[in-house]
């Protein structure tokens, strides 16, 4: 016994060990220690990187980074699979690699491994900072004349007038209620706020740093005193406001959610009633049977926009051109806009899908709607509202008030 | 033997190191520049005192409450039952850590929700679930690591020779004074192995906390979201150390209980 016993105990002491040198042993990679692109008059200069010019040979394949659902080949589901016709069309043999959060596609993108990666808008500037990805010759992609043109040429796809990437897809954060616990039917943001207490114990919330920016735009709306112009640009007094609003909520928050099909589950069983929640989630949990509602509040919201942006050390650029052209062609935009539950960035897409009121459903077209939508967008030194008088909070400020909320 | 020191202490010299340099906020580039930054916020921001307070209170709190449940169990199995059924019982305890941790993890989660078993139970009663938080954290953190304390008891007691229980009668002690004064000094060793696990696998959980803690966090998810979530390595690293720390203290006072030397 006593052999076994501490063998068993040094296995667990290795264990122990290994995960540390996974999480800690190892350096960020490739990235270098270039410090973030100096301060410019608007948000900040990126470091130089080439743009290609034109498309050569292809490699005969292309390393895609990726969220989970957006470069299906079949192997989750037969009849899901958009890259086998691309890899057809190209002889491009496409690797693709999911990842789980943006801070992962951050990192991951940092080892120069990938060809292109799917970046939201939290993770954009981040990447483009770091001189992590190339600006994009949208000339050499055909189908981005065809993207919606609220798209192009944004805050988190793009700087001092360069694009970054092809819009790829985009999709509200709503407000989801139950329909039989929640009467009547709620039409601000103040549902999760300041009335938060009618539904005490069964509020959620996003489990992210970025869900302060849903607080920032509320107190947008309810506190014009603040000054706040644009909930990803705030200052240390706006950024206190907001953290305390949150701490308020956290009295009647029953669970925050980061995991889609958890927060499905928590308002199917009634755990939750009311909170903030994706289109997806909402289609899924009515599906299953639940009284919920999911609804674009009278404030607007925030959202998610993601990009196509290609590395600034790609070793098959020219593939990986030809798949950033693929992806947003209309069949493919189709396929996995309808496979995800999210508004396609192609409105030519929206003759494709195989339910034909999609679109609607998701306000693909509706650029009023889009316009509501405050995209993720990472929160720099620099104001992102073009204050130049006070420094901003940055996301590492946002980070730390994140676990400060939480306490 | 090298394997191990290579392995086991160039992580941790890597672990200090890095809980040393800085990070650049928005690229997330690791600069390496000597700081104690990183430690300076840990001792001066009093969100992370209390969340080293809550976790070392729950890694506690499981450990005592696994204790208790699971010293009855393995007295019934070293000391009560037939060769026969010993070998069932054994099988029994090591039957649930052939299932994944997070399908139970899951299940207590079904369990604790307002419509769940716990609710419906508790409910003639006039009680109800305690809902997600740090009870329900406790609760099945206790259910996932109670075989890591009934086995070490069981090996222990298993050791203590039935001849001292006749003794011990023969001498005109009742079977409390027996327990007391006889079997739970020489399985003390053991209460201490075993709670070397369950307090250690708590101290560092994060996963079980996401899915029934509600809104509680831990030192784990601290952890976990400054490496996963903002990509800070450093501030993970010097987090990291905090744990360490308590697991350091813990082993050298269960050392000089002579303890290790029991395993």
């Amino acid at each position: 016994m006593k052999r076994r016993m501490s063998r068993g105990f040094t296995a667990l002491a290795s264990a122990a060990v290994l995960l540390g040198v996974a999480a800690c042993g190892t350096d960020s990679g490739g990235g270098g220690d270039t410090s973030g692109g100096a301060p410019g008059q608007k948000g900040f200069t990126p470091p130089d990187v080439p743009m290609q010019q034109s498309i050569g040979t292809m490699e005969g394949q292309v390393n895609i980074l990726a969220w989970p659902g957006y470069a299906e080949d079949g192997s989750n589901d037969k009849t899901v699979d958009w890259v086998t016709p691309f890899e057809q069309a190209t002889g491009c043999q496409a690797n693709v690699k999911y990842f789980g959060t943006s801070d992962e596609a951050v990192q991951l993108m940092k080892t120069g491994e990938y060809d292109v990666v799917s970046a939201s808008g939290d993770a954009t500037l981040r990447l483009i900072a770091a001189g992590d990805v190339a600006p994009v010759n949208t000339d050499l992609v055909k189908n981005y004349a065809d993207e919606s043109a609220f798209l192009k040429d944004q805050p988190f796809n793009s700087v001092n007038g360069q694009m970054y990437g092809i819009p790829h897809g985009w999709g509200a954060n709503l407000l989801m209620y139950n329909t039989d616990e929640v009467s009547p039917a709620p039409t601000s943001w103040s549902a999760v706020f300041d009335d938060a207490s009618a539904h005490k114990g069964k509020v959620t919330a996003y489990d992210s740093p970025i869900y302060i920016a849903d607080a920032a735009l509320y107190l947008m709306n309810t506190q014009p005193d603040l000054g706040i112009k644009d909930p990803y640009a705030l200052d240390d007094d706006q950024l206190a406001a907001a953290v305390d609003l949150l701490k308020k909520q956290k009295e009647n928050v029953s669970e925050y959610w980061s995991d889609y099909l958890k927060e499905t589950q928590a308002f199917e069983k009634g755990d939750s009633v009311i909170g903030t929640t994706w289109q997806v989630i909402a289609s899924l949990a009515q599906s299953d049977g639940a009284h919920v509602e999911a609804f674009l509040p009278d404030e607007g919201s925030t959202g998610w926009s993601d990009t196509w942006m290609i590395s600034a050390k790609a070793k098959n650029p020219n593939c990986g051109y030809a798949w950033m052209d693929y992806i947003a062609s209309p069949p493919a935009q189709a396929a996995v806009a309808e496979y995800f539950g999210e508004a396609p960035a192609n409105p030519k897409a929206c003759d494709l899908t195989s339910d034909k009121t999609f679109c609607d459903t998701y306000h693909a077209t509706d650029a009023a709607y889009a316009a509501q939508i405050h995209y993720w967008t990472t929160p720099i030194e620099q104001c992102l509202d073009g204050r130049t008088d006070v420094k901003c909070t940055d996301y590492g400020d946002w980070t730390q008030a994140w676990t400060e909320i939480k306490g | 033997m090298l394997w191990l020191g290579v392995a086991y202490l160039a992580a941790l010299a890597a672990l200090l190191i890095t809980s040393l340099w800085t990070q650049n906020d928005f690229t997330g580039n690791i600069e390496r520049v000597w700081t104690l930054d990183n430690f300076h916020d840990l001792f001066t921001i009093p969100v992370y005192r209390t969340i080293t307070f809550r976790t070392i209170v729950l890694a506690a709190s499981v450990t005592v409450v696994d204790a208790l449940l699971a010293f009855p169990m393995a007295l019934f199995m070293a000391k009560v039952a037939s060769p026969r059924w010993q070998r069932v019982l054994v099988i029994a305890v090591l039957m649930p850590l052939w299932a994944s941790y997070l399908v139970k993890a899951y299940a207590w989660r079904g369990m604790f929700s307002s419509s769940g078993l716990v609710e419906s139970v508790a409910a003639p009663f006039g009680l109800g679930t305690p809902g997600y938080g740090l009870t329900a954290t406790a609760i099945t953190l206790a259910y996932l690591w109670l075989p890591f304390m009934i086995l070490p008891l069981y090996a222990g007691l298993e050791r203590v020779p039935d001849s001292l229980f006749e003794a011990s009668a023969d001498l005109g002690a009742g079977s409390w004074t027996t327990l007391r004064r006889v079997v739970l000094p020489m399985v003390f060793p053991a209460f201490v192995a075993g709670s070397i696990f369950t307090f250690s696998l708590t101290l560092g959980d994060f996963i079980a906390v996401k899915i029934v803690g509600g809104t509680t966090q831990l030192l784990g998810n601290v952890v976990y979201d400054n490496q996963g979530a903002a990509n800070n390595l450093p501030f993970a690293c010097a987090v990291a150390t905090v744990p360490i720390v308590v697991m350091v203290l813990y082993l050298a006072a269960a050392r000089r209980t002579g303890a290790l030397e029991q395993l």
